[in-house]
This record gives structure tokens, sequence and C-alpha cells, in this order.
């Protein structure tokens, strides 16, 4: 049940929020959209939901043109940053409003409820009131209630945005694992790296309203496409005009060949990690090493110290138009 | 230990029963002292005046033919002018959150002119727009109808003027999740909108049916004051004080008083209904 996203655009007034995107899917995998904010990525979910309409454009929800098709009638679960709880209605009642629209038998509903409250453990709080749940529950009975109509895609905008670092990392954890079990097609946005990185099997990273790259984690952590992706995922510093991750610069105490040299001017130590800025001909350039690697150095404020990258080090070269790094 | 355990959900109680401060209970003195000037010893003072030449004269006062027709055309033409606006009132209020067109900012002011006007010149208006030279034809004077339309124009706000801000407050993505979940436009309006708007809805309707078992200023030039066919309860008050009958007035108003309330608690009961079934 793949999603085939084809030469889509979207504006919105002036504003370009999505340029040309073509995206496929694949079936049955937890997908990333991953970007900064206002990169478009939501934009690109919420056409896909149906709740908003491309200017032009096609998109296909396993095999069938879904082009045209309204909201109602995609079969897409739909999970919000904000949970858009009905607030009138009991927890139960919320993950039953899709069952019982499409007029489902009374028991069977029940049934189905019952099920979903339990995989998503909130069996207990069935007739509670959504306002009587804490933000990680709600999101939870959210996802509960649009797994409830068996969607053949869920679609999650920022379902973790809102809740605070702690509860978001175990809903995290929680969501791989719920989708190992169910299976179902899933997309979700985030502006997280990490979030993705963690839980996604396949990352497509939209910048200003383009597709920058699309891979698995891996795939964009080694090999990133542009200096985009590679500064989006993680930390980057420069070092003989290529873009290169803190970790994979190499610091000795000793001339080498082909090394840059350069003296220590600030070194900062945040719990196991020590960071180290390297003032160079060419710039600063920013290391990152262990505790006990930076004692065993000797590192510290005024050390002249030689760079060079680590063997197998993702680097990039700078292209002179980003202003990433 | 034991005793410290007792003790506790006893406490707890008491909290529930009452959360009065010594400040907050000074606070409470004033709030019934103001309340009581007002309302409840006026009140107590018609109550008493309506029952003071005892009960035959409060039933003879009441049961009159001229006095039963005003109060049967009062809250008859106050309940249909409230069912009109329960319904009117939403859609308009809808159309100015929802909908953006231009004359909106105009049509947002107009809205609220039957509150600013005097009475009395609402009963202009309706008499130059309603009168025998009517520019449109339709001549209402000394009609049923006539009721009803200067009714409908004095309540027109409340309904809408309740029900926006709450609309403007709902989330959208409410709507959109009931979408995703296969609801149609009016199964979402049904089932998820007017639930949240059913309090304000509830509200607006009583404090129309309320304004329309008053009026007085809007309905005296159009409708004519005919005795058993365009007569209100407030013309029949007034002309019995006129006529020294203070008793028979003092009745009518507190029949008024009580189909009031049980209007007020009847809507009420059923706003709680409808918020609570979903």
């Amino acid at each position: 049940m793949s999603i085939e996203v084809a030469g889509v655009n979207k504006k919105f007034g002036d504003f370009v929020a999505l340029e040309n995107v073509n995206v496929t899917i694949p079936t049955g995998q937890l997908t990333a959209l991953l970007g900064p904010s206002g990169g478009g990525k939501s934009t690109l979910l919420r056409i896909i939901a149906g709740l908003e309409t491309a200017d032009s454009g096609t998109i296909s929800i396993n095999g069938n043109d879904a082009t045209r098709l309204p909201a109602q009638k995609r079969n897409v679960g739909f999970v919000f940053q904000h949970y858009a709880v009905f607030k009138h209605m009991t927890v139960a009642k919320n993950v039953a409003f899709g069952l019982e629209i499409r007029k489902r038998p009374k028991a069977e509903v029940a049934a189905r409820v019952d099920e979903l409250l339990k995989l998503v453990h909130l069996g207990q709080f069935a007739h509670r009131l959504p306002s009587q749940l804490s933000g990680g529950q709600r999101q939870r009975m959210a996802l509960a209630r649009a797994l409830a109509v068996e969607p053949q895609v869920l679609l999650l905008d920022e379902p973790f945005g809102a809740l605070d670092a702690k509860v978001r990392k175990e809903l995290r954890d929680w969501l791989r694992r719920l989708h190992d079990e169910v299976h179902v097609t899933t997309v979700f946005v985030t502006h997280d790296q990490e979030e993705a990185l963690e839980v996604a099997d396949e990352i497509v990273v939209i910048n200003e309203g383009r597709v920058e790259q699309v891979g698995s984690p891996d795939q964009l952590y080694d090999e990133p496409a542009n200096n985009f992706v590679m500064g989006f995922l993680g930390e980057v510093t420069t070092l003989n005009g290529r873009l290169v991750r803190p970790h994979d610069v190499e610091v000795a105490t000793s001339p080498r060949p082909e090394a840059l040299t350069g003296t220590v001017s600030r070194v900062l130590r945040i719990g196991f990690e020590v960071r180290a800025t390297v003032t160079t001909e060419a710039g600063d350039v920013t290391t990152v090493m262990t505790r006990t690697h930076a004692r065993s150095l000797g590192l510290e404020s005024g050390v002249q110290v030689w760079l060079s990258e680590a063997a197998g080090a993702t680097t990039v070269p700078v292209e002179p138009t980003t202003t990433v790094g | 230990m034991t005793s410290i355990e007792l003790g506790r959900p006893a406490k707890i109680r008491r909290s529930a029963r009452s959360t009065l401060t010594p400040v907050s209970g000074l606070g409470l003195g004033i709030a019934m002292l103001w309340f009581s000037l007002l309302v409840l010893i006026p009140l107590t003072a018609v109550m008493v005046t309506a029952v003071d030449g005892g009960w035959d004269t409060f039933w003879a006062a009441v049961t009159n033919a001229q006095t039963a027709a005003a109060i049967r055309l009062t809250v008859f033409t106050a309940v249909g002018v409230t069912l009109v606006n329960i319904v009117m009132g939403p859609i308009i209020a809808w159309v100015l959150v929802r909908d953006r067109f231009p004359g909106k900012a105009v049509l947002e002011i107009l809205i609220d002119i039957p509150f600013a006007l005097p009475t009395i010149v609402a009963g202009l208006v309706l008499l130059s727009l309603y009168g025998s030279d009517s520019p449109i034809g339709i001549d209402i004077v000394n009609q049923r109808p006539a009721v009803f339309v200067a009714f409908l124009f004095v309540t027109l706000p409340f309904i809408v003027r309740m029900v926006q801000p709450v609309l403007e407050e709902l989330d959208r993505d409410v709507e959109e999740a009931a979408a995703s979940l296969g609801a149609s436009r009016f199964t979402t309006f049904r089932r998820v909108i007017l639930p949240s708007l059913t309090p304000a809805i509830a509200a607006g309707a009583a404090l129309s049916f309320a304004r329309g078992v008053s009026e007085y200023g809007s309905l005296v030039l159009l409708s004519g004051n005919l005795p058993n066919k365009t007569e209100v309860t407030s013309v029949r008050i007034l002309s019995s004080i006129e006529n020294d009958q203070r008793a028979s007035a003092a009745a009518v108003a507190a029949v008024l008083l009580v189909i009031s309330l049980v209007v007020i608690v009847v809507l009420d009961i059923i706003q709680r209904r409808v918020a609570r079934r979903g």
C-alpha cells in the first residue's frame, strides 16, 4: 500500500510551500518527513490526507488515484500535533467515532474499542473525558481513534511536538514498537533529526518545499547528498574546505603529514563529552571527543594541535551558496 | 495515627462543601447584599403584592379573559421567536466567523443595532417599514405578526453574540479529524460542532425568550395594543396600573416570572442533556 506523490506543487499566496515534489513512500514502513519548520513537510502530509489540495500533481494511495478524493473517502488515519480530541466525548466514544459513522454493529464497535484501548494502554480510562488525561495519554487516544477505522495509511503531523522531552522519548519508542505490531504504512512529520533517525525506516528530507534526499537513516547519515542534509542531520564543522562531523576530526599533539595546525582556544566539558574549539589559519574548527581521550592528549587552551579527518569519516565539499556550517 | 487518618476524609468533605476564606466570605456578603437590593427584594415585593388580596383576587386577575389572552400571546410569540432564533442565530454567527466577504465589518456592527437602539426608535423603524404606508407593501399594523416581528427584531443579537466567540474558539483540526475519520460535513456539524455550541445557544435562547416576554417599546406602535388580539402582557400590566389595579398587575407579573424561570430551567436541562450525549 505505497503512497505515490508525483509532481506536486502548492502555493499559499506568494509563498511556495511545495515545488515539484516526487516521493514514493514504501508499504508497511515507518517513514519520517524531516525538515526545518516551514519547509513544507506538514503541507505534504495534509495533501496526502486530503485536508489540503495540491495546485498540481497527483497523489495515489495503494495504486488508486486519490488526487480528487475528499478526506472522508481516503481512509487515512490522521493524528494532529495538538491531539484534536472531541472534548465532550469520553475516551471510548472518541475511539468509536469512526466506527459509529460507518454504522458497524454495536457489539463489534465495543469489542474493537476495547482492543484498541488496550493496545494504547488506556484500558482503564475508557470512561474518562479527554480533559482528565495527560498530553501523552491524549495523543495515544488520538492514535487509537485513527487506527480504529483500519486506515490504509497512518499519518502523524508532529505527533510528539507538544509533549515534554521525557514523554516524547517514551512515546517515540512506543510508536516504534506499536508499528512493529500493527504494520500499517505510517508517515510522520518531525523537525527533530534525532527522532527521525531513531524511529524511522526511511527518511525524506524536505527543505524549502523541495525533497533534498530520500533514504534510510544510515544512508542519510553516511552519504548525505548535499550540505543541507549533512548539516541538518547532525553537527558539522569545516576542515580543509569540507564539511565534517566534529567527532570525525582527529586531534594530534605532534605534527602529522597533511594535518592542519592550530591552537586550542576553548575547551568545554559536557558530561562525558569534551568540545574543543581550535583556531586555525582557515578559521575555527570544532572537535568533539570523550573526556578520557581529551585527558590523555592533555588538551587545554593554548596547546598547539594538528587536525585531520578520521579514516572513513563522512565529508561533503562546502558549497559556496549554502549557509550551513 | 488512626485518628489522623480518620480525620482526613472529614476535612476533605468539608472543603468540598465550601471553599470560603474570610476574604472570599466578605466578597460573597457584598455580592448577596447587592443582589438582594437589586433583585431579590423587589421580586419578593411583587410576589407579596400579587397574593396580597388573597388567592381569589390573584386567580381572578390571571384568569380574566383579556389578561389570559395577553399572557398566551406573549408566551407563545416569545417561544416562537426563540425557536426561530435558535435556527437563525447560529447560522448568522457561522457566516460571521467562518466566511470572508465584502461588507462583513458593516454586518458585524449592524447585528448590534437592536441592542443599541432605544426600543421606541426600533418601533418607529418597524412602523415605517411594515406600517400602513410600507415601501415594500407589507402592512402588519394592528395584527399579531407585528408582535412577532418586533420580538424578532429586538432578540436578534442574543444567540448570535453568544455563539460567535465559542465558534471562534473551536479548533479547526477537530473538524479535520472528524473528516479524516469519514464524517460528512453534516455529521461533523451534528456530532462535533453542535455539542460545543449548545451551551451558548441555550444561554442565548434564555436571554432571547426573557427579552421577548418583557418587550414593550418596540411593539406598542406597530401592534396597536388591541385587547384580545395584539395586546401583550407588558402593555396589560401598564394599563392595570393606570387603572389603579396594583394587585392585578402584580399577579400578571408573578405569572410571567414563574414562566420565565421554568423556561430558563428547561433550557438548562436540555443543554446539559445535549452536551453530554455528543
